[in-house]
């Protein structure tokens, strides 16, 4: 250990209680921090923060870390900022629609703070153990984004901590709100790149009365199905799912979710399997793998997201890549799962089918994960609109690139 | 600010458009010298029309060249003061920009210039069952580029949010005159949310060009319910029964009594009469799941003391009951010569008290107030009424004005809900945030304008100044020096 390394350590350790060596499993993605540092709250997250500004060190903010080998892996990760200390549910006000929560919080645990109301966060969880923070720094999102939007849709109010130690808010506790500018909205899908989110506010959504699945197997050409998806969009029947599922090898599934009260779901349910013709189900529970996404570990993981009218193509370029197919079709949000294993120059050409596809449909593929190998030898981004002012932006808030650097877009 | 710039900003400008579109007569410029928000008056320095992107782009560029603070105004309906010209600036009006781009009913999208009429969008994509949903009060008159830039919502953004929520995509003139496409038409534009940060940033942030907006399926059936209540405690209690039902309305809005008498006066729109509030509540979707919902939300209204309920399902009794809502602000003009319209937001379970604590201001001060409010968000407009020929009254209501909003931030709240901060309540914001929250906010202001000049003044009480290295400051920056602005 050099001395500026002791130092710091000195440095972060008085700012905050838990302070640790790391373990193989504090990487991320492949890159060893030097130190682990576990803040218990917001002013602990600042110190810490103001800490390794003295020391020039490079942080990594971290929730569960079940999605933090997304995007390219940092060029240096020297405090791991564990934001699991961070767990608690703050303010539930059910007559309000409204629930604050610590940024470490687990998706499940504010989802059982609010059961108990009948309400619920309208964000389903994707990967089990998902905390709130890693949720918005990844901008995950499920079926259920078909009727109630994405994290951008929700979020209302955020505290972060930047990357100068500097506390701030935007947003609050209201719905309705134009006072200044939406910081929340440039957090969410930043990867940590931008500040650390500590806290956040979200609108709630009722659960349901009644649920119905109404599901059909995929028909094999692309035609079919990209049919059916429009004849349900563009119905009248207010699905709050239009969900894909369509293996490389075959088969597969379209599953639409209703949800109302239990009179009006019905007939909505019978109205969309009369769409979606003979051989149409209604269950009362979700089909397999619901919300998760497709992939594996070691598979490359691709988000394609498209215009309506271009689903049959996607599809098409889906099947053609050698891809496992599953997501939002009724959105244009799909993922892609293709086999790790593979050579990359073979990978690389599969990611290109996906993403002229989706360009072609005024939309975008980006490889979300990959093994490290593949992560370098294909453009995992791809073309994104704007970079120059997302670097300005990037600037202004985190002049010294001291934030995850080097897992965004263009470098950031 | 130089003549000598200002004279290089309309001769490029005269380059760019015809000559007609560049005005520079004092008597025409005095036209646009104010929004929706008519007591703020500046006459700007020049005004012009671009008739597409191109000429906008090549006008800020010479803005920005020249050091010219320039603003952008749409149908100029706005009522925080977000589009008041600068004495020293550029007004640039939007309003010939109104072509709808593309209209794609297919892929829920349609992109359109800023200067097209809200209801316009709804009125090219209804016939391919179709509409666009944010729906301020003045959708008649007020324009894409002014509702994304106020972030504008109206009745129905309870259920379908606000227009933050239904644009996702931009072409947008920098502050630096470049034009670079933000989002795009398909969801989740990978990189950082800068159409986010652009609507709802008053202008600030630059100029959009064109924007992708979704489009929403038109219901299968629509129920618009009338409740008259003895008091707007009972009508209160109601909008809580009727979430806490689980059951998410199109829109639920509230009158009080003396806004139901402007109302009357204005529109003779033939509500309960007697009422001390009325509730408007809409249900749209399923025709089978409205059918349900309605049976429980006229059930709460009963139950909460309502004496007369009246439903409608066909536009034309709809468009009744809506008329006397959606005329209010004007209707008040029939019972006091000059009002102010307030709007500020509060939890909506805190809304007895915050109404009662309004009527005690009311009283103890003498000065009326009308309360028009979207209830099932919390966004009250309280209207506050005077006469301004009689001396003090004018200030008497700006004192109650303030008041009203100190309440909302006591609870909570917001400073506005739907209207903006623009020029009128940058005042208030360091009441609502910290130093170093508007700090915050600030760096993407200085990401997007270092210069300041894309609507200077408005939002922020003090303007951040840019570019500078944390803790390495060399002298004062001549702005500080000439007292304009701190450094933080």
């Amino acid at each position: 250990m050099t001395v500026l390394e002791r130092t710091a350590r000195e440095a972060v350790g008085s700012a905050c209680e838990e302070v640790r060596d790391p373990t193989a499993a504090d990487e991320v993605d492949g890159v060893a921090p030097l130190l682990v540092a576990r803040p218990a709250s917001t002013e602990q997250v600042a110190e810490v923060m103001r800490a390794a500004a003295a020391h020039g060190l490079t942080v990594v903010p971290r929730g569960a870390g079940t999605k933090l080998s997304w995007g390219l892996p940092p060029l240096s990760a020297d405090l791991l900022l564990d934001l699991g200390g961070l767990d608690r549910v703050l303010d539930h006000a059910a007559g309000d629609l409204v629930v604050a929560t610590q940024a470490g919080a687990r998706m499940a645990t504010v989802q059982q703070a609010l059961a108990g109301s009948r309400q619920r966060l309208a964000v389903d969880e994707t990967v089990p153990g998902a905390t709130v923070g890693g949720t918005l720094a990844t901008n995950a999102s499920g079926p259920r984004r078909m009727l109630t939007g994405t994290a951008r849709d929700l979020l209302i109010g955020v505290t972060v901590v930047r990357a100068d130690g500097v506390v701030a808010k935007a947003g609050g506790r209201v719905v309705k709100n134009v006072a200044g500018y939406d910081l929340g909205k440039l957090v969410i899908g930043s990867l940590g790149t931008l500040a650390v989110v500590t806290e956040a506010l979200f609108r709630l959504h009722p659960v349901a009365e009644a649920q119905r699945w109404v599901s059909v197997a995929a028909a094999d050409a692309p035609a079919d199905v990209h049919r059916l998806v429009q004849a349900v969009v563009h119905a009248q029947a207010v699905p709050s799912a239009v969900e894909v599922d369509r293996p490389a090898g075959g088969g597969g599934r379209l599953g639409v979710l209703l949800e109302g009260r239990r009179d009006g779901v019905e007939q909505r349910a019978a109205t969309v399997a009369g769409l979606l013709g003979a051989g149409a189900t209604i269950d009362e529970e979700p089909p397999a793998g619901w919300t998760s996404y497709p992939w594996q570990e070691a598979d490359v993981a691709v988000k394609l997201t498209f215009v309506l009218s271009g689903l049959e193509d996607v599809l098409a370029a889906a099947r053609e890549a050698g891809a496992d197919l599953r997501g939002s079709a009724g959105t244009g949000v799909v993922y892609a799962a293709l086999p790790g294993d593979q050579p990359t120059d073979r990978l690389a050409a599969a990611v290109r089918t996906l993403r002229s596809a989706c360009a072609r449909h005024r939309g975008h593929a980006v490889v979300l994960d990959a093994p490290a190998e593949v992560k370098r030898a294909v453009d995992v981004w791809g073309p994104v609109p704007g970079v120059g002012l997302m670097r300005r932006v990037k600037d202004q808030f985190d002049p010294e690139h001291r934030l995850s650097p080097g897992r965004f877009v263009g470098g950031i | 600010m130089s003549g000598v710039a200002l004279a290089a900003v309309a001769e490029r400008a005269r380059e760019l458009m015809p000559r007609d579109r560049v005005i520079t007569d004092h008597a025409r410029l005095r036209t646009y010298e104010c929004d929706g928000l008519a007591h703020y008056r500046v006459t700007p320095a020049l005004v012009v029309m671009p008739d597409d992107a191109a000429q906008l782009a090549g006008v800020v560029r010479a803005c920005a060249e020249n050091g010219v603070p320039f603003v952008a105004r749409g149908a100029g309906t706005g009522l925080s003061g977000g589009a008041l010209p600068h004495a020293d600036g550029v007004l640039i009006v939007t309003s010939r920009m109104r072509t709808v781009r593309e209209l794609r009913p297919e892929d829920q999208r349609a992109v359109v210039e800023p200067g097209v009429i809200n209801l316009d969008v709804t009125r090219a994509a209804t016939p391919h069952g179709y509409y666009y949903a944010p729906d301020p009060s003045s959708q008649q008159i007020c324009s894409i580029g002014g509702n994304v830039a106020e972030n504008s919502g109206g009745a129905h953004c309870l259920k379908y949010g606000f227009t933050t929520n239904h644009v996702l995509g931009a072409e947008l003139v920098t502050p630096q005159g470049e034009l670079v496409e933000i989002g795009g038409a398909a969801p989740d534009t990978p990189g950082y949310d800068l159409l986010g940060a652009v609507v709802g940033s008053e202008g600030t942030l630059g100029v959009v060009t064109s924007a992708t907006v979704r489009l929403v399926r038109v219901p299968e059936e629509v129920r618009t319910l009338l409740a008259g209540f003895e008091s707007t405690d009972q009508a209160g209690a109601a909008t809580s029964g009727i979430i806490a039902a689980g059951v998410l309305p199109a829109a639920i809005e509230m009158m009080d009594a003396l806004a139901i008498e402007a109302a009357e006066a204005a529109v003779h729109c033939d509500y309960p009469h007697g009422a001390g509030a009325v509730l408007v509540i809409e249900l749209d979707g399923a025709a089978a799941e409205v059918g349900a919902e309605y049976d429980e939300v006229e059930r709460l209204c009963r139950e909460n003391g309502a004496f007369e309920l009246r439903l409608a399902t066909d536009p034309v009794d709809r468009a009744l009951i809506w008329k006397g809502r959606k005329s209010a602000f004007a209707a008040v003009g029939r019972i006091s010569p000059d009002y102010i319209v307030q709007d500020g937001v509060i939890p909506r379970t805190a809304l007895p008290e915050v109404l009662k604590a309004i009527a005690d201001l009311s009283e103890s001060s003498g000065v009326r107030v009308a309360n028009v409010f979207h209830a099932g968000d919390g966004n009250l407009h309280p209207l506050v009424l005077f006469d301004d020929s009689v001396e003090g009254a004018g200030q008497a209501a700006e004192e109650v004005s303030g008041a009203i909003l100190d309440l909302c931030i006591g609870h909570g709240g917001s400073i506005t809900g739907e209207h903006g901060v623009g020029i009128d309540k940058a005042k208030y914001m360091p009441r609502m945030y910290d130093e170093d929250d508007l700090d915050t906010m600030q760096l993407v202001r200085c990401a997007f304008d270092p210069d300041n000049l894309s609507n200077p003044g408005k939002v922020f009480p003090t303007p951040r100044l840019c570019g500078e290295v944390p803790g390495r400051h060399k002298g004062a920056h001549p702005l500080q020096e000439a007292g304009v602005a701190e450094v933080f």
